[in-house]
């Protein structure tokens, strides 16, 4: 072909076209890109738990995501995989791990939850993409349930204070007692017990309309999910006052905020629909505010997202909507 | 005390009543099986492969029995086990000649033009994409489409082109149909020579694309014993196995594109390299 | 006929890069010495080949002749001499098969159909036939010849005109409509009067506002609408276009028929109104060709069997290698691996696309984020049918309205997994197809 040509034209080698099916152009988004947004929407409530518990807070995030980091790359070792860091879906799943944990958790149950979170998890299912619960809140539940009394007791918040503040203290912004332990507006900051990422209600906020606003979450889900607690928690509180607390405090306490933004929208295991996701929100909801209101546990969030998970290839699969021209289809069978 | 007791007679009369329930339930529902059945199934293979044409060996088992199906119908049991099958149902011992897969295309990456592929990993889906990135049309793809649904890892890709092992295939044809090219054939086993080329094209196109392709020389069919034994097809020659050359065929002709190779040999790799 | 359009739900919006050629008028191509016409260049029964080697034939002198009624003819690109009837590289980089003609430079037109100059007079059927006669085919990508969608079995009340070109880079028909509106407009109004309708709806992209104005100016004439669309691909498609114009949806497997439309791309519509009012078979066509590593993109009338190499070097060859060669446009146009590949009916453009834009399939984990879901204009759910796929539950997918698809690439365009999405369905159709073949033929 070249030699017929005029030396000044040049003709591309054939032997380099590379074939592949259409479409020949894609749209830039990449997994990693997904990822790094989720972490810059974290940033906000990273930056808040810092500021209420000090350098005890950096160091379980640093401790969590390193963590969760090493085990990834140390299973893709065993398991004869490509190395997979760099998609960041290992360091968000132990920055999310953080935020379920204490300032005051000792260095190993850091370490162990990584273990848990990364392991059983996500990597015993297959890696990222086939696990059918979220990691983090694998690890989380885990914990709670083997180490109670260690999971339960929360840093007093000491705003601006960075260094290492000891004192514990048992009391949950949500105690089964239902009385309120916080005001409003200190929720509302995050001048509150709790973990790393229960607390801030104003960051979680910020994080989760910037997650809103890149797309990268669908609304349903956080919209069901707070909206079913609020109605929930508002008609206990109107008939039995004493039962439970109103619905605004139960929407700023707790891990509801970060569990509605940031976990139950976990893009593996929540349904791809979007009729799905309003149901999958409405359970988490509702499981919500029945552990919180009736159950033995002060908090439920993590429970009801686990659940949910669980359900979500049946969403899934019940949500599935009639195609473009199936109307017509189904008339004319009938 | 009477905790104890109370529990243990509780366990008892619940063991006793369920016993009885799952007994009656057991006849009333009782399907009757030969017994023959089983035993057949256990002597066959249990490679479930399905090359007999029915869904695994209990399958076959069963139509062995009732329909009096010859058990040499399995690809994979030996003469032997098939006659001791036959034997022990009072048939008929039948003879099948043993046959093996063989892909008609030698056409490797080091000895053909292709073009960077990017997609799906997979015979089929790569088909349809520049009907698979090969200069030759008519090639192995190479994304083993065959090998994967080979129950014997017979298959073997190497070099990007499917190798059988003809000591390890059975024949049980289940390769036949994955291969979007329809290169594989199912020949009898005690033939070694074979042409791997497929493409019915002229011998400049093919040669311009593979070094390795078939052009039709007709060296073999004047070095074989018998003009009968090598047919010519257009642009292509194939073995007559009906007649089938002895293997000493290769040496004889001495392919000058080594299209004509032994089974044996193919996949022991005795041919990698490109020829001069 | 509401002015209002409707929005179909889903599609993306990839970057257009349709200013590489988008401001340059087409020029005829110079003629060649050699040309290279693939035979079977219609959906349906390749035609029948009716010239020997060492046949002498004017320019529009048939070559082949339809082979049935799904088919139609092809005819000479020049004069000259057929000098081979041999096999050439094809669209889909199986060799098929073409004539060659050597051109004797003289470029006369052999014994022409006579033109039908009082066409509103004609009968329908004379010019339907004359529209089949002249080998005139949907020139938007797909080939299917344009005799049969004008021959409907159902009752049709629209005539669509497709001018949408959303595929990113393509500029062919923008120009068409812009230098060519009259031919347009009478190409409607005649495809129109075969189907025994008043008035025809073109409709054009409103990324193309100098089309769609010069449409307007000349529409009144044969009293033909012009109407603009919002830029969202797949906007082109044809269920996607018939439901932004009329809110009609078309059945799944059905045909455009079905909800009473007839959709005939514009180019097509010239090519109708050339062989109706000037005689004239479909033998060249407005092909861009474009791509940020060509030196000077365009576009360019060619005759049918210009090899793909001549169209680069018209182009002024390329300034550096480029990364793939595709004949149609970048979301649903085809990859060659040869530059012998020669312009056929329904080549739109041919497309050179640089490294940088090319991202590699992966067949990464799908991570469910549901953006497949949301951009499918067809509303099936991509993540799960390839997941199907893959696992080779050809049974299942059917089930998830694969069959349904239509290869828009919407999906695969999004998915941050880079999965071959697009590859999964048009096997899993495949696979299908031959099932369902196989069936019958029990």
């Amino acid at each position: 072909m070249s030699e017929e040509t005029i030396a000044s034209i040049q003709l591309p080698d054939p032997v380099q076209l590379i074939v592949s099916n259409s479409p020949h152009i894609r749209g830039g988004e990449t997994i990693s890109k997904i990822m790094v947004h989720v972490l810059v929407a974290l940033a906000p409530a990273a930056a808040a738990a810092i500021w209420f518990f000090g350098f005890a807070a950096l160091q379980v995030m640093v401790l969590c995501t390193v963590g969760c980091v090493a085990v990834e790359e140390i299973w893709n070792k065993c398991a004869g995989r490509k190395p997979t860091w760099k998609d960041g879906s290992a360091a968000l799943t132990g920055l999310l791990l953080a935020m379920n944990l204490s300032a005051g958790a000792p260095w190993w149950i850091c370490i162990l939850g990584a273990l848990l979170a990364i392991g059983l998890g996500k990597q015993i299912f297959g890696g990222l993409g086939f696990n059918p619960f979220n990691p983090a809140l694998v690890a989380r539940v885990a914990l709670l349930i083997g180490f109670p009394q260690l999971m339960t007791s929360w840093v007093v918040p000491n705003p601006g204070n960075f260094a290492a503040c000891d004192a514990l203290t048992g009391a949950t912004p949500l105690g089964a007692s239902g009385e309120a332990v916080a005001s409003l507006s200190n929720l509302f900051i995050g001048n509150v017990g709790g973990c790393l990422g229960e607390t801030s209600a104003l960051a979680l906020l910020i994080g989760g309309f910037y997650l809103l606003i890149k797309k990268l979450i669908k609304w349903q889900v956080p919209a069901a999910f707070i909206g079913t607690v609020a109605l929930i928690s508002a008609v206990v509180h109107h008939f039995n006052p004493d039962l439970t607390q109103p619905a605004l405090y139960h929407i700023l306490a707790g891990g509801l905020l970060i569990g509605a933004f940031f976990m139950a929208t976990d893009m593996v295991t929540s349904p791809m629909t979007a009729n799905g996701a309003l149901i999958f929100g409405f359970g988490c909801g509702l499981i919500t505010s029945v552990i919180r209101i009736w159950g033995g546990y002060p908090e439920g969030v993590s429970f009801s997202i686990l659940f949910m998970n669980a359900l979500t290839p049946l969403i899934d699969r019940s949500t599935i909507g009639k195609p473009f021209g199936y109307i017509r289809i189904k008339k004319e069978k009938d | 005390m009477t905790i104890i007791l109370t529990s243990l007679i509780f366990a008892a009369l619940l063991g006793a009543i369920l016993a009885v329930v799952i007994g009656a339930a057991a006849k009333a529902f009782a399907v009757e099986i030969d017994p023959r059945i089983e035993t057949v199934t256990d002597m066959l293979p249990g490679a479930n492969c399905g090359g007999c044409g029915y869904a695994g060996c209990a399958d076959f088992g069963k139509a062995i029995v009732e329909n009096g199906v010859p058990p040499s119908q399995c690809p994979v049991a030996s003469a032997k086990d098939a006659g001791r099958i036959a034997e022990y149902l009072g048939m008929k011992a039948e003879e099948k000649e043993k046959v093996i897969a063989v892909v008609k295309c030698s056409g490797g990456i080091s000895t053909t033009e292709r073009s960077p592929y990017n997609g799906v990993n997979d015979c089929r889906s790569a088909v349809l994409v520049a009907g698979g990135a090969k200069g030759c049309d008519y090639g192995c793809i190479g994304f083993a489409s065959c090998a994967r649904a080979c129950p014997f890892d017979a298959i073997e890709i190497r070099d990007g082109l499917a190798v059988v092992h003809p000591d390890l295939c059975v024949g049980c044809g289940k390769c036949v149909d994955t291969c979007p090219k329809n290169l594989i054939v199912l020949v009898p086993a005690s033939v070694d020579v074979h042409v791997y080329c497929n493409s019915p094209e002229k011998g400049p196109v093919k040669r311009k694309v593979c070094k390795t392709a078939c052009i039709a020389c007709r060296k073999c069919v004047k070095a074989a014993d018998n003009e009968d034994q090598m047919i010519i097809k257009g642009f292509l020659i194939e073995t007559n196995y009906d007649n089938p050359p002895i293997s000493d065929l290769v040496e004889k002709t001495g392919c000058p594109t080594t299209a004509l190779r032994l089974a044996s040999k193919h996949a022991a790799g005795a041919y990698e390299g490109v020829s001069k | 006929m509401s002015p209002k359009t409707h929005k179909f739900k889903g599609g993306v919006h990839p970057d257009d890069s349709k200013r590489l050629s988008a401001s340059k008028a087409v020029v005829d191509a110079p003629l060649l010495d050699k040309y290279t016409v693939i035979v079977h260049q219609n959906i349906g029964a390749p035609p029948e080949v009716v010239v020997e080697k060492g046949d002498e034939v004017k320019k529009g002198d048939l070559l082949a002749k339809a082979a049935g009624f799904v088919s139609v003819p092809l005819h000479a690109p020049t004069s000259g001499t057929v000098t081979a009837i041999d096999k050439c590289e094809g669209p889909t980089g199986i060799r098929v098969p073409s004539i060659e003609i050597t051109a004797d430079g003289e470029d006369t037109w052999g014994d022409c159909m006579t033109p039908i100059a009082d066409w509103q007079q004609a009968e329908p059927a004379d010019l339907k036939q004359r529209v089949s006669d002249a080998g005139v085919v949907g020139m938007g990508g797909a080939g299917f010849p344009a005799h049969v969608k004008l021959s409907p079995q159902k009752p049709i009340n629209t005539l669509i005109l497709n001018g949408a070109e959303c595929e990113p880079y393509l500029t062919a028909d923008h120009r068409l409509m812009l230098e060519q509106a009259e031919d347009v407009v009478l190409g409607a109004a005649i495809l129109a009067r075969i189907l025994g309708l008043e008035t025809a709806i073109i409709g054009v992209e409103n990324n193309k506002p100098d089309a769609i104005a010069a449409l307007e100016k000349v529409a009144g004439k044969y009293n033909v609408q012009v109407q603009g669309l919002p830029v969202n691909y797949p906007q082109g498609a044809e269920k996607q276009l018939i439901y932004a114009l009329t809110g009609r949806e078309v059945p799944i497997g059905g045909l455009p028929m079905d909800v009473g439309c007839v959709v005939q791309n514009v180019a097509s519509a010239v090519a109708v109104a050339d062989a109706v009012v000037k005689g004239r078979p479909l033998i060249e066509r407005i092909t861009t060709v474009t791509g940020e590593p060509l030196v000077n993109p365009g576009n360019w009338r060619f005759r049918l069997g210009t090899p793909v190499s001549k169209a680069i070097e018209l182009a002024g060859g390329v300034k550096y290698q480029p990364a793939k060669l595709l004949l149609g446009g970048p979301m649903m146009g085809f990859a060659q691996s040869s530059l012998d590949v020669t312009v056929m009916k329904n080549t739109s453009g041919i497309l050179l696309i640089p490294a940088e834009q090319v991202s590699l399939y992966t067949s990464e984990p799908c991570i469910r984020c549901g953006k497949c879901v949301q951009v499918c204009p067809m509303d099936i759910l991509p993540a799960t049918i390839s997941q199907a796929v893959e696992n080779e539950r050809f049974d299942w997918a059917a089930q998830l309205n694969v069959l349904a698809c239509i290869e828009c690439g919407s999906c695969s365009y999004v998915c941050p997994s880079h999965r071959p999405l697009n590859q999964h369905f048009k096997r899993a159709k495949a696979e299908i197809m031959a099932a369902r073949r196989k069936e019958q033929k029990k």
